[in-house]
């Protein structure tokens, strides 16, 4: 009988790149959830406008490069970068600000590279930060958490898909009545105003040990993050340096002065910090390889975020750390390899 | 010294894998009869082919010596049954996949008469080492772990350094191949005595026996055997169940915390280790004086209709053992000699049986893999690697076909395990990558040997050559110089021979 | 505004110049480039470039920026790895690459031991005296065809090395 030749192992690989996918987007449901009961649908539809411009995008490239897009659309990566980019951003936002940030995401910081696997910074953060710095004022309209006691206009769904559509308010609303700042900011501008941490905490945006409302959507995509790990989809080691290299100066700088800094708590669950150590720093691609090196590489993320934070002029710095940190990575790479079994150590018995 | 004990050194990474060893391990070794026809391939083992030593048309006996190695790298070959030597042409062999190599084709009479090999004389306990080897080397005795290097070579090259332990190597790691197993259980008394007798030859005094703790009848037989001699020199250790912990090398670290340098070899860390079935083997040719003309494999997998562990005649082709084992289900797609994760695949069925095959593996076809997607750099691979390797990075030189990189990265210590390709999420065939890899660098330094080498003679020769004309110069200076002294006389003196011969 | 662009573009055009002049004038470490240029030639010293050598051909590379696509036994890899060596742009070869390893062998029975050949080869791989046969050993022969051309029999023929 006669048979077809193959290469071994002949065993069928246990992981594959869209199953990964999948499983990194099915952690982020529980957050997106909180944050549609908090801060209202307008996450929803900036997560379907990033989707179409991230998958679009991805389309256009792979067609422009002479690929077949279906190659790139299969791994579900774009839709991976697109979700994170619509938890960066504001409920309100703008449709061109959130197609802007997803082209260039996928364009410019994933496919002018090479494509997946080629790119040197992680393309939601790099899509971040360029509508940041390019539309400072429609990425800074952050709304208050729909929670009771907070005295504020919410808009409806259909107000919400107008402004997402047209950029305009209803008549009798202006910017300044439904936008308020994020607990980062208000702690941020409360303590360069020479306010203690304790009277700040008082502002009712501040919630049990966060950011109202933000330190429940903290603790979703906590939950998702560890199911992550329990499937090893990601492992311990960035997530563990993030929160030290983040905590510890946090913690330390608490300690010293407990009046003019804020509580490693309150940056645990404010802002993107959770986020970033369970799903931003994690990228595979961008970030470092080797085990001690992405305890580095997390380290250097918090401790950036840190500073950022306390002495930078952005409320939360995790999209400029990252970035800062994936220009780090190969150098990174290069000094922390491995020792390769059967040199180096002398191999007489112990 | 029959309680086992867990390993001392840890190894790192590693898969644990399934194991689909119940089906060919539920019944005793079955025994598979004389075919009609055996091939022989001439080369069975690493190193140079055995050149035959009979003629088409001879009749040969059970266990006669067919091929020599004549003096090179090699093991001898003997006939498993009597008959007659049909021919010695190319057939398939599992070893080129599938391509011909030259093979002996004897043709079985049925009636299985042995050559009469007398005993030897005194007991093995009195031979020298020496001897002891060169007995060893004429059963044609070679590693039946799956490399198939001639024992007694690499008893001598192990003899000539200090060596401490003796491993055996009942490990048995990959998933399907259980032949190890089924020969711990049943033959575990033959195995402690080639130990022993390899204990003799190299003059050791520690020994430990190696398996999986997946398999306890083994570990319990093996016990019993080690009690029956009573020999406090062997020691029975329990490993646990990671692929790949019987890897020579892997073995090594795991049992006794001491790595083999890389491009080195066990005994340069004082430990050789030899897998339970050439232990087996050597008891049975030094003691009973059968050489190797036999093995116990395993047949299993999708395809074939009953699964289980087979003694037969080496020689036999697969198509004959898989008929043995009840024929080929509708499943049967892919054939491969050795496991899933390190054996090699071939294309028909007529390939022999030969002495490094440890398992017939019929598998259906494997469920469509997507095509291979570029590496997203999640460093999984480099998480399994048992040599501490990065894979990946491996990888993206190889694509680069930078040598220097390679090489400082370490892809000449690749075991080839095959780990790395299981976990990759992008599909890449990092294995098959990583051999071609390392041809090519072979290839690379080869080449740079030879410019090198000419580079030198074209220096020796210039050298050379300018030397030649620097003698040609002074000796034309000496003459000029000799010349002018001598001079006008010399040329009178030269006039007046001439004239007094003109006048002659 | 304005003054930020022109403020830029002066220092990027000072730079510029600085780098330049430096590269020019600086004495870059020739020798060691010459070492490194004659480690990826490939020994064959069949002067096929036009240079007495793989070593001249080297310093003619390094001092005379001679082309570095004239070595046809060193085939396309040889001009890529010299043109990431040097910074240059890799150019097709001038003649083509041998197919295989070729190396040459005598036809004894014409060979007239005249030492023509022996006297030619640029590593001394071919062994004879005169009036003995002359023959060629395959292992030392780079398959630089030097021999080819003194021989006065014709009995010299390029095969491929098995």
């Amino acid at each position: 009988m006669e048979f077809t030749r193959s290469e071994a192992p002949y065993l069928a690989p246990r992981a594959d790149v869209a199953a990964t996918m999948l499983q990194v987007l099915a952690a982020l449901v529980p957050a997106a959830l909180a944050h549609v009961w908090y801060f209202g649908p307008g996450f929803l539809f900036n997560l379907i406008i990033a989707s179409l411009f991230c998958i679009g995008g991805e389309a256009m490239m792979m067609h422009l490069r002479g690929r077949a897009p279906e190659t790139a659309l299969a791994d579900y990566s774009a839709l991976v970068t697109a979700t994170l980019l619509a938890f960066c951003l504001p409920s309100l936002t703008p449709w061109w600000v959130t197609a802007t940030g997803s082209l260039f995401a996928i364009v410019v910081a994933k496919h002018l590279y090479g494509g997946i696997g080629f790119n040197i910074f992680n393309p939601a953060m790099a899509g971040y930060v360029v509508i940041l710095v390019a539309f400072p004022m429609e990425v800074n309209l952050w709304v208050a958490p729909r929670m009771g006691d907070i005295d504020y206009v919410h808009l409806t769904m259909l107000q919400t898909v107008t402004y997402t559509l047209t950029g305009s308010l209803p008549d009798a609303l202006t910017f300044d009545a439904i936008s308020r700042a994020t607990p980062l900011d208000a702690m941020q501008s409360g303590l360069r105003t020479m306010h203690t941490f304790a009277e700040v905490r008082t502002n009712p945006l501040m919630g049990d040990f966060g950011g109202r409302g933000w330190e429940w959507i903290g603790n979703f995509v906590a939950i998702g993050g560890f199911w992550l790990l329990v499937k090893k989809i990601i492992r311990w080691q960035i997530p563990t340096g993030v929160f030290a290299g983040l905590l510890i100066p946090a913690g330390l700088m608490y300690i010293i002065s407990p009046g003019a800094n804020a509580s490693p708590g309150f940056h645990l669950f404010s802002g993107a910090t959770i986020l970033c150590a369970f799903f931003i720093a994690t990228d595979p691609v961008s970030a470092a390889t080797s085990p001690k090196g992405r305890l580095i590489y997390g380290v250097g993320i918090g401790f950036l975020v840190y500073c950022i934070r306390k002495w930078g002029s952005y409320a939360d710095g995790v999209a400029f750390a990252v970035l800062l940190m994936n220009m780090a990575t190969p150098a990174i790479d290069y000094v922390t390899r491995p020792r390769i079994v059967g040199h180096g150590r002398d191999s007489t018995p112990p | 010294m029959s309680a086992p004990t867990y390993d001392l050194g840890k190894l790192h990474g590693g898969l644990r894998l399934t194991a689909h060893k119940e089906e060919s391990t539920a019944a005793p070794i079955q025994h598979v009869p004389v075919p009609a026809q055996l091939v022989l391939p001439l080369t069975q083992h690493s190193g140079d082919p055995a050149q035959p030593v009979v003629d088409i048309g001879e009749t040969v006996l059970k266990g006669q010596l067919i091929a020599s190695p004549d003096g090179r790298l090699g093991a001898p070959v003997h006939a498993p049954s009597s008959g007659k030597v049909l021919a010695i042409e190319p057939w398939p062999v599992h070893r080129r996949h599938g391509d011909n190599a030259p093979c002996i084709v004897i043709a079985c009479d049925g009636a299985d008469r042995a050559l009469e090999i007398p005993r030897p004389a005194a007991c093995y306990d009195d031979l020298p080492g020496d001897l002891l080897f060169e007995r060893i080397l004429e059963g044609g005795i070679v590693g039946l772990g799956g490399a198939a290097f001639p024992t007694a070579q690499k008893l001598m090259q192990a003899a000539s350094g200090d060596l401490e332990f003796l491993i055996l190597n009942g490990v048995e790691c990959e998933p399907y191949i259980s032949c190890d197993d089924a020969l711990m259980r049943e033959r575990a008394r033959e195995i402690v005595g080639g130990a022993r007798i390899l204990m003799r030859a190299l003059r050791l005094e520690h020994c430990y026996v190696v398996v999986e703790s997946d398999k306890p009848e083994s570990i319990r037989a093996l016990g019993e055997a080690l009690a029956g001699v009573d020999d406090a020199r062997l020691t029975l250790k329990q490993v646990p169940t990671i692929y790949p912990s019987g890897g020579e090398d892997q073995l090594v670290q795991l049992v006794t915390n001491r790595e083999v340098p890389s491009g080195g070899l066990p005994s340069d860390v004082g430990c050789l280790v030899q897998n339970v079935g050439t232990a087996a083997a050597i008891h049975d040719w030094i003691v009973d004086r059968e050489p190797l003309i036999s093995r116990v494999t395993t047949v299993t997998g999708d395809g074939v209709a009953k699964p289980m562990n087979v003694l037969a005649r080496l020689g036999t082709t697969v198509a004959d053992i898989v008929a043995f084992a009840g024929g080929y289900t509708e499943r049967a797609k892919r054939l491969i000699v050795g496991g899933p994760m390190t054996g090699k695949s071939v294309t028909t069925d007529r390939v022999p049986l030969v002495k490094a095959s440890n398992c017939i593996l019929v598998l259906g076809d494997i469920p469509a893999v997507a095509p291979e997607k570029p590496c997203i750099r999640c460093g999984e691979c480099a998480e399994v690697c048992p040599v501490q390797l990065l894979p990946q990075q491996l990888y993206w030189y190889a694509c680069a076909d930078d040598e220097a990189k390679l090489r400082s990265y370490g892809l000449t210590d690749c075991i080839e395990c095959g780990c790395c390709d299981l976990v990759c999420p992008s599909h890449i065939p990092l294995t098959a990558d990583f051999r071609v890899a390392k041809a090519r660098i072979r290839e690379m330094a080869d080449e740079k040997a030879r410019a090198e080498r000419a580079r030198r003679r074209f220096e020796a020769r210039n050298q050379r050559l300018d030397a030649e004309q620097r003698d040609r110069e002074r000796e034309l200076a000496a003459q000029k110089e000799h010349a002018k002294k001598a001079g006008p006389r010399a040329i009178a003196e030269i006039l007046e021979r001439q004239r007094s011969k003109d006048k002659d | 505004m304005w003054t930020a662009i022109l403020t830029i573009s002066a220092l990027a055009l000072v730079a510029g110049l600085a780098l330049g002049i430096a590269s020019r004038t600086l004495p870059a470490d020739r020798s060691s480039l010459v070492l490194q240029v004659d480690e990826l030639l490939p020994q064959t010293q069949c002067a096929q470039c036009g240079y007495p050598g793989c070593r001249p051909y080297a310093v003619a590379i390094v001092e005379d920026g001679a082309p570095i696509n004239l070595c046809p036994p060193g085939a396309d890899a040889t001009v890529r790895r010299l043109a990431s060596l040097l910074g240059r742009d890799p150019a097709p070869l001038t003649e083509p690459a041998p197919a295989s390893r070729i190396v040459a062998v005598i036809d004894e029975s014409r060979c007239i031991g005249c030492v023509h050949c022996r006297s030619a080869c640029p590593v001394d791989a071919i062994v004879g005296a005169h009036q003995l046969m002359h023959t060629v050993i395959a292992a030392e022969c780079t398959g630089c065809e030097l021999c080819i051309a003194p021989c006065p029999v014709d009995c010299i023929s390029m095969q491929a090395r098995s």
